[in-house]
């Protein structure tokens, strides 16, 4: 049996999130005490590097490093800045974290401008988390009452102020350059790096981004050694990852298991496997810029570098599990409808791409699809990869290029047989009457809206395929399971 | 609140919290009540409402009720911890409608268990 490890949510579900006393009975701000009191900024950065934490965000940049950067610089002003944008689809790790626990979030952003030479931290919230921001804004009042945050901080000349900004909850906004861009006031468009945020970011000012998942890691690691960080996970990515397992799966929720854990654990241990009997057959990670893994992959331990070999990736934490009734030219167009929704039209080939791709996907769940179409998807997704400005329209293709990989037979039954194997795209299904176990009841007849039933009592009844507009209601409503759509 | 002026000032508070947390422990039941956006969204203010009036009903005083994030049950939600004095642990999930009162009838009156546990499989790290 898989353990998870909680070391990001170790006290969501355990202390009150609107108390800072009860933050403090676990340990809460000695971490900061301790960086401040017994640790140079130095001291922190090379323990943080030593630590092998890497970003929670979806790139998985090391921590440590990101930090020396920074506190490379020379500047009056450098920011921390928390990325709690998560606009994922199926992820809800970091408002869990906001929510439950939100006292480490600011205690790891004080680290974090301590270890860089920085005074001034900065929350960018989505505002559909209202919540979370109401938690935060009480865990700063609260902090800054007891002096573990503000103007000399637990006696020390560290200041260090904290305020929220609100974002509207676009997706594109999460990627860090958009997200400076939006925190400044202008529309939250990327731009290209260099210059990266630790050289010049928020008003130009030397800046690390962290995600929250990151930081809520940060006073375990600094209460509890690099070492003991570095022995959990693998050898390439350290620690443990929050995910957010939903879809077909028994158990829906938030988990936290060590690096290296499998797929298999993952799914089957903690997750309770698929409900209703039903077959496994794909898992979705890295969101909108990941890719799909299937049950080749289910004994693949975990990890960045693992992920990415499977060609998905880690992407911040979400993980769709899809079962044998999922059609996987559906879910990649159900991502390409997001996406096509979230481009900030910036650049021509995401921002026509999406659309083109999205188009093309709609055609073959139409059965309107032909094989040219498959090869035309193919090479605009590649095209698109390799000429987008930013991380979105450069990982958009993914969810395209991995099913059409892993599921090649899926699409051709779409375009060649103009069948929807998974039973799912509306317009390839027929409904079909079994003449050995319909009884002639007339159920069907009586429901069909378009009335293309027909039948003498006590008969066998037969559908006009091209009058039929497959609403499925006579299916419900036979109760001789003599109606069979495919 | 007093402010904190210093690393000893602060273990200094963190442990005087802690031994009154201890004490609490020993004496009280401590219900802990899932209270994230998810959790509420599926009635966990409910439940806790109702599991305060149901002990305020049977005259049991020695409950204390707090708030905290998500249980990470979705699929299970509300969700209720409850720690009787002196025992481990325990999480009840799917706790909507009378189950809540149950829960006061049965397991914090007399330490019998209802349906809906949750078990749980998760080391987390302390310090
Ligand atoms: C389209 C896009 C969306 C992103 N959304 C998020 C997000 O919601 N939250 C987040 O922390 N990082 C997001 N990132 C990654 C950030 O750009 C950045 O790498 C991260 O916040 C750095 O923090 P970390 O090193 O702690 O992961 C996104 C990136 C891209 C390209
Ligand atoms: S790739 Fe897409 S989201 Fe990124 S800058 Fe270009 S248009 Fe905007
Ligand atoms: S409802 Fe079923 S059994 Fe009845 S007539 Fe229609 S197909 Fe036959
Ligand atoms: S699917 Fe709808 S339209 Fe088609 S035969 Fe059945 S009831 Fe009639
Ligand atoms: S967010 Fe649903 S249980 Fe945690």
């Amino acid at each position: 049996m898989a353990t998870q490890l909680r070391i990001a949510t170790r006290n969501s579900g355990f202390i009150d999130p609107e108390s800072v006393e009860s933050y403090i009975a676990v340990g809460g701000y000695q971490a900061l005490g301790k960086c401040l009191s017994k640790m140079k900024p130095a001291d922190v950065i090379e323990l943080m590097k030593n630590s092998g934490l890497r970003g929670r965000g979806g790139a998985g940049f090391p921590t440590g490093v990101k930090w020396g950067f920074a506190a490379k610089y020379e500047s009056d002003i450098k920011h921390v800045v928390c990325n709690a944008d998560e606009g994922d689809p199926g992820a809800f790790m970091d408002r869990a974290v906001l929510e439950g626990d939100p006292h480490s979030v600011l205690e790891a952003m004080a680290i974090g401008a301590y270890a860089i030479g920085g005074n001034k931290g900065t929350i960018y919230i989505r505002a559909e988390y209202p919540l979370a921001i109401a938690r935060l804004k009480m865990a700063i009042e609260q902090a800054k009452e007891m002096g573990v945050l503000g103007d000399n901080i637990m006696g020390t000349d560290f200041c260090f102020d904290l305020e929220l900004k609100y974002g509207a909850g676009a997706f594109v906004c999460g990627e860090e350059t958009a997200l400076i861009n939006s925190m400044e006031g202008n529309r939250g468009e990327p731009y290209t790096k260099p210059p990266f945020p630790a050289e010049a970011g928020y008003w130009n000012k030397p800046t690390i981004v962290n995600n929250v998942e990151t930081l809520a890691n940060i006073p375990a690691i600094i209460m509890k050694g690099a070492d003991w960080f570095n022995k959990i996970g693998t050898e390439t990515s350290k620690g443990t990852k929050v995910f957010c397992i939903c879809g077909k799966i028994a158990n829906v929720g938030l988990i936290e298991v060590p690096m290296g854990t499998t797929l298999k654990e993952v799914i089957y241990d903690i997750g309770g496997g698929i409900p209703g009997g039903k077959e496994f057959k794909a898992v979705q990670t890295g969101g909108p810029s990941g890719g799909a893994l299937t049950y080749k992959d289910l004994d693949a331990p975990i990890d960045y570098e693992n992920l990415v070999a499977r060609q998905s990736m880690m992407g911040s934490g979400g993980m769709i599990v899809m079962d044998e009734e999922d059609c996987m030219v559906s879910v990649a167009k159900f991502f390409l409808d997001f996406t096509m929704d979230e481009t900030c039209g910036k650049c021509t080939p995401c921002r026509i791409g999406s659309k083109r791709i999205y188009e093309l996907l709609d055609k073959i769940t139409i059965g309107q699809g032909t094989e040219e179409d498959l090869e035309k998807l193919r090479s605009l997704s590649v095209n698109i990869k390799d000429t987008a400005l930013c991380g979105l329209g450069q990982t958009m293709p993914n969810p395209v290029l991995s099913t059409m990989r892993v599921f090649e037979d899926e699409y051709r039954a779409h375009v060649i047989d103009k069948k929807c194997p998974a039973g799912v795209c509306a317009e390839l299904l027929e409904y079909t009457v079994v003449d050995q176990k319909c009884v002639g009841c007339t159920l069907c007849a009586k429901v069909c809206p378009v009335n293309c039933i027909s039948g003498k009592p006590k008969e066998v009844h037969v559908i006009d395929q091209a009058a039929c507009i497959k609403c499925g209601a006579c299916l419900d409503k036979c109760k001789f399971d003599a109606i069979i759509k495919q | 609140m007093t402010k904190i002026n210093s690393l000893a000032d602060l273990q200094e508070k963190a442990e005087k919290l802690q031994a009154a947390k201890t004490k609490t422990m020993n004496e009280k039941v401590i219900v802990r009540v899932s209270l994230a956006t998810c959790s509420i969204a599926s009635g966990g203010k409910e439940l806790m409402a109702a599991m305060k009036e149901e002990c305020a009903a049977q005259g049991i005083a020695n409950v204390v009720f707090k708030q905290v994030g998500c249980q990470t049950y979705c699929y299970a939600e509300p969700t209720v911890e409850i720690t009787l004095p002196g025992r481990e642990p325990v999480t009840f999930g799917y706790v909507k409608g009378d189950k809540a009162k149950e829960l006061v009838q049965k397991y914090i009156k007399s330490g019998e268990l209802v349906e809906g546990v949750i078990s749980t499989n998760y080391e987390r790290v302390v310090f």
